[in-house]
């Protein structure tokens, strides 16, 4: 079940330079949200820029009917969005999409996020957790700074942190991180987010150890509901794949079904 | 006071001039929950093909200013899985539905009009001669008069649902097709599909799109769909559909005044996707507000008002 809601800025903050986190007061999305699923976003209230942006939900708090949006002002959307202050009103469509579903029989589940991908990691940590798995988080990023969008510290989860430049944890690709310490480690499952290069990588990585698990895709969206048939992408095999669409098929899908281009 | 809102199109009567613009509402099921159709003149649903297409590679959608560029290419599960499938859900919403429908032939349309004749839940066919986003068919019918008139023929002469065509903005002159596809039967025409054009990605230097070009849609076009209404609607006696970037009552009326007898809002779903409701509920409350007792009235009332500047 999904909503049209104006949803109202309870704390709109920033987290690094360009990155910000939007706290929408919206008890009915917070009730249906998954992890992995997102929202369709107003950004603004004029007709230029037109378009709705899709943000993965970060966070939720249902008791207190509150929705946590962790995104990063790129563009012309986002940056409207930026200037939003508490007490006004963000219209949202959502939540939307499948989002990710980790088998019960999967006890060790390893969450791997390169740079924004940790957006969507953190609310799937905090729902794993509750239900007593056991989850290990592979947080990737650029620089040190980039590490610090999401606290996974505060969740009781086993955290492993690479960055490009070395400024913290593994120096390197968090790929090459989670490869290396995945036959120590034993995990059993992988739900992924982050650059389409990174999770490509990722699928290799995952095809040598004989590990199943989901990722999250993005793609440029225009409806948000499956209606426009924008936002596809190729799932199936490299030999034969269909298009489908990111906004209602996904934005997860299984690791092993998505073709690269 | 009461007002009218009920048009007569292609020989149906719709409760409101007010439609869903093919392609952009899918074929309204992927809406139901944000959007109860029955408040709309008509739901015309998206394009189907002979066969099934997969459409064109991604990325399909752009955003340009006060508009968006898309080449989705005409994906569809093909017309067998529409009347199979699709229509037995859709037809249980209280609204009349109109089918598109595009050929990479002049036969093609034929066939997938007599397919679609007599079929329960269909009110009424548009022929898309105009999507510019596919390699075969589409626009290569809606530039030519004579290929239009050939196309508005074999539709015609293969079903006895009314026939609309719908025309491109991208041609020298629009009253030219526009009177080709009257002189060879059409019931009512829709204007404008989309504008061709193109973005570029700075950064990878490349076209963004994956099919180069698309096609140009949303409040960016509205001038220009409007004046194709205003100069059809002076050169054929044939009532006009019509649609460019239509966001609100207001936008509509613009489309009314120019001569339009219906309006179809499509881009504005991705927005708002109670934005066609709203427009048919804004146009009563104009009425009412105006003293107008029937929208008919409006239409093409700005011909009749003269324009103030002169060229």
């Amino acid at each position: 079940m999904s909503f049209v809601v104006n949803g109202q800025v309870v704390l709109h903050e920033p987290v690094l330079r360009d990155c910000r986190r939007l706290v929408l007061y919206a008890p009915e999305v917070a009730q249906a949200a998954q992890p992995g699923q997102f929202l369709h976003v107003r950004c603004g209230e004029t007709a230029d820029p037109l378009l709705r942006r899709p943000l993965s939900i970060h966070d939720v708090d249902r008791s207190r009917g509150l929705v946590t949006l962790l995104y990063r002002v790129i563009g012309r959307g986002t940056t409207l969005l930026a200037m939003r202050e508490s007490g006004e009103q963000v219209n949202v469509i959502g939540p939307l999409g499948r989002g990710f579903q980790v088998p019960p029989q999967h006890r060790r589940v390893a969450l791997v996020g390169g740079g924004m991908g940790a957006a969507p990691l953190f609310f799937l940590a905090r729902a794993l957790a509750v239900v007593g798995r056991e989850v290990l988080v592979f947080q990737g990023g650029r620089t040190a700074d980039e590490l610090e969008i999401a606290d996974f510290a505060v969740l009781p989860v086993q955290v492993s942190t690479a960055t490009d430049d070395g400024s913290r944890g593994y120096p390197g690709s968090v790929v090459t991180l989670f490869a290396a310490a995945a036959s120590d480690l034993q995990p059993d499952w992988v739900s992924a987010a982050g650059p389409p290069g990174m999770l490509r990588a990722l699928a290799g990585e995952m095809q040598k150890l004989a590990l199943a698990g989901e990722f999250s895709l993005e793609e440029r969206m225009g409806c948000g509901v499956g209606a426009c048939v924008c936002c596809n992408c190729r799932i199936g095999r490299p030999d034969q794949w269909t298009y489908r669409r990111v906004c209602v098929d996904g934005p997860v899908f299984p690791a092993g079904e998505v073709v690269w281009e | 006071m009461s007002v009218s809102t009920a048009v007569q199109i292609a020989g149906l009567r719709l409760k409101n001039p007010v439609m869903t613009a093919s392609g952009t509402v899918g074929f309204g099921e992927e809406y139901a929950g944000y959007v109860d159709w029955s408040h709309l003149g008509a739901l015309v649903i998206k394009t189907v093909t002979w066969e099934p297409r997969a459409g064109n590679p991604p990325p399909r959608i752009a955003e340009t200013p006060a508009g968006t560029l898309n080449a989705v290419g005409l994906q569809n599960p093909g017309v067998e899985v529409l009347v199979r499938d699709i229509l037995p859900r859709i037809s249980r919403c209280a609204v009349p539905i109109i089918a598109s429908i595009a050929g990479n032939t002049v036969e093609e349309y034929a066939r997938l009009a007599a397919r679609l004749d007599g079929v329960p839940g269909i009110a009424a066919l548009e022929l898309n001669i105009s999507c510019p986003n596919v390699k075969a068919g589409g626009i290569v019918f809606g530039t030519l008069p004579e290929m239009a008139a050939e196309v508005v023929r074999q539709a015609k002469e293969n079903t006895g649902l009314p026939v609309i065509a719908k025309l491109t903005p991208n041609v020298t002159d629009i009253r030219t097709i526009a009177l080709a596809a009257a002189a060879a039967g059409a019931d009512a025409l829709s204007l404008i599909n989309t504008l061709t054009g193109m973005v570029i990605d700075v950064e990878q230097r490349r076209p963004l799109l994956g099919n180069i070009t698309g096609g140009l849609s949303g409040p960016a076009v509205r001038p220009v769909a409007v004046r194709a209404v205003w100069q059809v609607y002076e050169a054929v006696d044939l009532p006009l559909i019509g649609m460019g970037g239509i966001m609100t009552a207001r936008d509509a009326l613009e489309f009314i005044l120019a001569g339009a007898r219906a309006v179809a809002v499509g881009t504005a779903h991705f927005v708002n996707p109670g934005a066609a409701a709203e427009v048919a509920a804004g146009l009563t409350c104009y009425l009412e507000e105006q003293g107008i007792a029937d929208i008919n009235e409006l239409v093409g009332a700005a011909h009749r008002a003269g324009g103030k500047g002169s060229c």
